[in-house]
């Protein structure tokens, strides 16, 4: 779904070629490139202005929706300090043990679903009932069993990011082109090779995608447990500040966490992009 | 007879192994956290037969429609509208990419301190969480539809609303109910989240007030409702796609193997 506003940037479409006039069209192509940048910073100010004057003329309840120049001098002031930075480590702590986990599990059982069959029909009732169920319905099973610290953020974030990772895995894997396949066998290559040099390369794409989504997941999973349950993080600070009153402070730590959710999806799709440049533009998102 | 039972025995065995190995577990083990299976099957009938369904299940489900169905609405028409317009969407881009990325129960307090715990909250939390994957779909969809056939349909001087309803929306269809089986699990997860932070009742706080009072079967029940709530509508969601999608089945190829 990203990819909606991706492609319309025109970023890593290559360039068409332009052998007559081709100082023309660059000079067109960089002006294109102004005017985005342009209509796209009138669309943010337009936007802000608009929050702003609805604050400022009581339309929103001023001392619930503070204008919006206060927030982010609010945020610019936890920008420079610590704090905000050791509540980021600690979201992102979790974050990033619940998704290593999920991943170590989740990209070799899906290998083992995608090649066989068998076992495949096997569990496929099981991970089809377990799926749909929500991960934040476990809440208090987790609270119970592992307390309400980072066990649990880490249990919950893993157990909501382990689907995508599987079923990515397993689409990349059956989605292997059987010529390619059998042309790998007809030249003698092993099991061993064929996997490392056919099926995981063009499997690669798919885990990308499924780590891209993956990671917005998490990032949620990781903001509800410390929202719900108190676990120490940018979620916990959040309810910190509404329940004394902070209001100023809360909005600027919801606008932090968005800002590290969107510099969160734009390193995943960068890092995509950059790695899987060489694969045709397939990296459609199976159903998540 | 044999033939046809094998498959279903195969893909059956285990989903029942498991299940057996747990309540033979559960019913020797004596622990505190997970009771006997037959204990949960209980306290389910006990609490979730009628008396639950009307307290918790029903303004759940309530919610979760509202808000859900306010997404689709909101999305797909803002997505026409963004798809088809270039210099709007191009405007809106950076707002919604910001939106999209950040997480939706971050703005659990701001919906708190709008509306306070009262349902208009929890509904506008879902909306705010949902509308996203619908909208980006949207745009996607309308964006993919063939100028060809655009052009076609205005030298043959189709009307507007003709052109939108018979070309545009189907050729979007799948796209758009890709965003809405996404938003989907997204709208149970806010709704479950929604009650568990401020709310009367509600599964979600059903099974949060249960664990607090260490009512531990019935939380288990709760969060066996949840399961059930989550693969059945998902499976709803699914008949429900295929009837509307049903000329496009055939270009799912390998995905069809998880939808039945």
């Amino acid at each position: 779904m990203s990819q909606a506003l991706q492609h319309q940037t025109g970023d890593g479409v290559p360039a068409a070629p332009a052998p007559v006039a081709g100082r023309d069209r660059r000079g067109a192509r960089w002006r294109g490139r102004v005017a985005t940048w342009v209509v796209k910073l009138a669309g943010v100010l337009v936007t802000l202005s608009a929050l702003e004057l609805a604050s400022r003329t009581g339309a929103l309840p001023r001392q619930w929706f503070p204008p919006v120049t206060e927030m982010y001098a609010e945020l610019a002031g936890l920008v420079v300090g610590l704090p905000l930075w050791v509540e980021v480590g600690r979201t992102l702590g979790g974050w990033a043990a619940g998704l290593l986990l999920a991943t170590v599990l989740a990209v070799p059982a899906g290998m083992l679903l995608g090649a066989s069959a068998l076992a495949f029909r096997l569990v496929r009732v099981v991970i089809e009932f377990l799926r749909p169920v929500p991960s934040v319905a476990l809440i208090p099973l987790a609270v119970l069993v592992l307390g309400t610290g980072l066990e649990t953020k880490v249990f919950l974030v893993a157990f909501a990011t382990f689907w995508p990772l599987l079923f990515q895995t397993i689409y990349g894997v059956q989605d292997v082109d059987p010529v390619a396949t059998d042309t790998a066998r007809s030249y003698g290559l092993g099991a061993l090779a064929r996997f490392g040099e056919v099926t995981l390369p063009s499997a690669a794409p798919y885990i990308a995608t499924g780590l891209r989504i993956a990671s917005a997941i998490a990032l949620v999973l990781a903001v509800t447990a410390e929202l719900v349950i108190g676990a120490p993080g940018l979620g916990q600070a959040i309810i910190v500040a509404q329940s004394g009153g902070a209001i100023t402070l809360m909005y600027a730590l919801i606008i932090a966490t968005g800002l590290l959710g969107w510099a969160l999806n734009a390193v995943f799709s960068a890092a995509e992009r950059r790695l899987l440049h060489w694969h045709p533009a397939q990296r459609r998102e199976a159903g998540l | 007879m044999t033939r046809r039972l094998a498959p279903v025995l195969l893909e059956l065995l285990v989903p029942v192994a498991i299940l057996v190995a747990f309540g033979l577990w559960s019913a020797q083990a004596d622990s505190f956290y997970f009771p006997p299976l037959t204990e949960i099957a209980r306290e389910f009938w006990n609490t979730w037969v009628f008396a639950g369904f009307r307290n918790d299940l029903l303004p759940s489900l309530g919610r979760l429609l509202a808000g859900y169905g306010a997404s689709v609405v909101l999305g797909v028409l803002a997505g026409l509208v963004l798809g088809m317009v270039r210099i709007a969407r191009t405007a809106a881009e950076p707002v919604i990419e910001f939106l999209r990325a950040l997480p939706a129960p971050a703005l659990i307090p701001f919906a708190l301190l709008l509306f306070g715990t009262a349902d208009s909250g929890k509904v506008f939390l879902i909306v705010l969480g949902t509308v996203w994957p619908i909208l980006l779909n949207t745009i996607d969809g309308v964006r993919g539809v063939e100028q060809q056939q655009l052009d076609m349909a205005h030298s043959y001087r189709i009307p507007g609303y003709a052109r939108l309803w018979r070309i545009v929306l189907p050729a979007a269809g799948p796209r758009i109910f890709a965003g809405m089986r996404t938003s989907l699990s997204i709208a149970i997860i806010l709704m479950v989240v929604s009650e568990m932070v401020a709310s009367r009742n509600g599964v979600g706080y059903f099974v949060l007030q249960s664990q607090r009072a260490f009512a531990i079967p019935e939380m288990w029940s709760g969060i066996v409702v949840l399961g059930v709530l989550g693969f059945t509508l998902n499976w709803l969601f699914l008949r429900f796609e295929d009837r509307f999608l049903f000329w496009h089945r055939g270009s799912k190829g390998l995905l069809s193997t998880d939808r039945r």
